[in-house]
């Protein structure tokens, strides 16, 4: 069973979608009451880093997740926005975020990407592992994922780093810490790639 | 590496996919939910979905439709016509769309560009003009189907959009609609030196080859089509198609 996390933000009904797809049960929560007895949790996330933590905090469910997450060690993943929630702090906005993952929100230097178009960082690009994770099963090689943004997630240990992508330089696009994951892509809209992704965090 | 995008542009017509020429003549090409799910199996970049209707008839968005598009969707998908409020676009982002398509509303009241995208983020917010030669020469934006003249210059409306908070462009050429002879690429060179925001064109292409010219000179850009993915051979038999990730990379020139 998968637990996403509906706090008005973020698109549900592409997770749902692929999950019934791979025969994987889905529990929608709003409430912390919901959340009671989750044993996989997916915070979703997009448009501004404020909008999002000020949402989640209001949707009334914040002190639960930490309780799930950090003290029962529920596997998390945190997807776009939903990663960058994860950090200790964000360049787009002055909210504190959640601090499961010690890391920096962190925007693209425009300086450095070499095209017209500089940001969002919007389009499908390649995803590196660059540790074997049973996330990544089956996408080790010549895996394609959309993404859209232009805060990009920078790790403070180095040993979080699941996977890189390149644009304007190398960056972090897939982090983790014990239970806890973080994605910046999107694979609720990344075909089978996104599929395998997903389905691999279920089976985690 | 960022691939540039290669995007199938379906019309809705009468709850029927249709595609036109010259913004004329709608032909039936088949139905709107089966083409998202033969297009997920071809792993397309993107899906732009336009309802041709709404604005002219002056109609809501068909939110039931939209719902069964995006939650058939493996990929992302944009959805264009009728909208004209930032409560119908926050609705129809609810529903599973990620990017929503402006034209003749924001053309009236250009603000509602920065309305929108404060509400939904900038990246959702797409202003596609629809664009026409002027007989002695230059570019007018168009709405309605390609029937109202604005007065407005496109190089001009574009750069104001990118002030407004727009998070892409769509520059379709009606002229070169359904016509499958090559985008106009002296069009898409004059408006992509006014911008520095993602860009999609659409508008010509009768071929791969049409594709790849625009991109072995723009780079990273959207490059979208409606005949060429729904029409095969010289008869235009309906036949939905889409190019493997190896004639992506062919195009894209990437050797894997």
């Amino acid at each position: 069973m998968i637990t996403i996390i509906d706090y008005g933000v973020g698109n549900m009904n592409a997770f749902v979608n692929v999950y019934k797809r791979v025969n994987v049960p889905v529990k929608i929560a709003k409430t912390a009451v919901d959340l009671e007895g989750a044993q996989k949790i997916i915070l979703p996330g997009v448009g501004h880093f404020d909008h999002a933590m000020a949402e989640l905090i209001k949707s009334g469910m914040r002190e639960k997740l930490d309780e799930l997450v950090l003290v029962k060690k529920v596997p998390v993943i945190g997807i776009c926005v939903g990663m960058q929630m994860m950090g200790n702090s964000s360049d787009e906005g002055k909210l504190e975020g959640l601090k499961w993952i010690d890391a920096s929100i962190k925007k693209f230097d425009e300086t450095k990407i070499q095209q017209v178009t500089r940001l969002p960082h919007m389009g499908w690009n390649d995803v590196h592992p660059v540790i074997s994770n049973p996330l990544f099963e089956g996408l080790e090689k010549e895996a394609l994922f959309y993404f859209l943004h232009s805060y990009y997630f920078e790790c403070n240990n180095t040993a979080d780093i699941l996977a890189t992508s390149e644009y304007g330089g190398e960056f972090t696009c897939a982090a983790h810490h014990e239970n806890v994951y973080g994605i910046q892509f999107h694979p609720e809209k990344s075909h089978h790639y996104g599929e395998t992704l997903l389905h691999n965090f279920a089976k985690l | 590496m960022l691939r540039p995008r290669i995007i199938p542009s379906l019309l809705i017509h009468d709850n029927g996919l249709v595609k036109t020429v010259n913004f004329k003549n709608p032909k039936y090409v088949g139905d709107p939910i089966n083409a998202v799910k033969i297009f997920n199996e071809k792993a397309v970049d993107e899906l732009a979905v336009f309802d041709i209707d709404a604005t002219v008839l002056g109609k809501e968005p068909n939110y039931s439709l939209i719902e069964r598009l995006a939650s058939q969707s493996m990929m992302p998908l944009c959805y264009g016509g009728g909208v004209k409020t930032v409560e119908q676009a926050q609705r129809i982002f609810s529903l599973g769309i990620e990017k929503i398509a402006l034209s003749s509303a924001v053309l009236q009241y250009p603000k509602l560009i920065t309305e929108i995208s404060d509400r939904v983020g900038a990246q959702s917010v797409i202003v596609v003009l629809d664009v026409k030669k002027k007989l002695l020469g230059g570019y007018e934006v168009y709405t309605h189907n390609g029937k109202k003249a604005t007065g407005i210059n496109p190089f001009k409306f574009v750069e104001e959009a990118q002030k407004l908070g727009a998070g892409e462009i769509v520059i379709n050429s009606i002229d070169k609609d359904g016509v499958m002879k090559g985008y106009d690429l002296d069009l898409i060179a004059k408006v992509r030196e006014k911008i520095s925001l993602p860009m999609t064109v659409l508008g010509g292409a009768g071929s791969l080859q049409d594709i790849e010219k625009v991109i072995d000179q723009h780079g990273v850009i959207g490059v979208a089509a409606g005949s060429l993915f729904v029409f095969k051979g010289p008869y235009k038999a309906v036949l939905i198609n889409y190019p493997t990730q190896l004639e992506k990379n062919m195009i894209f020139k990437i050797n894997e």
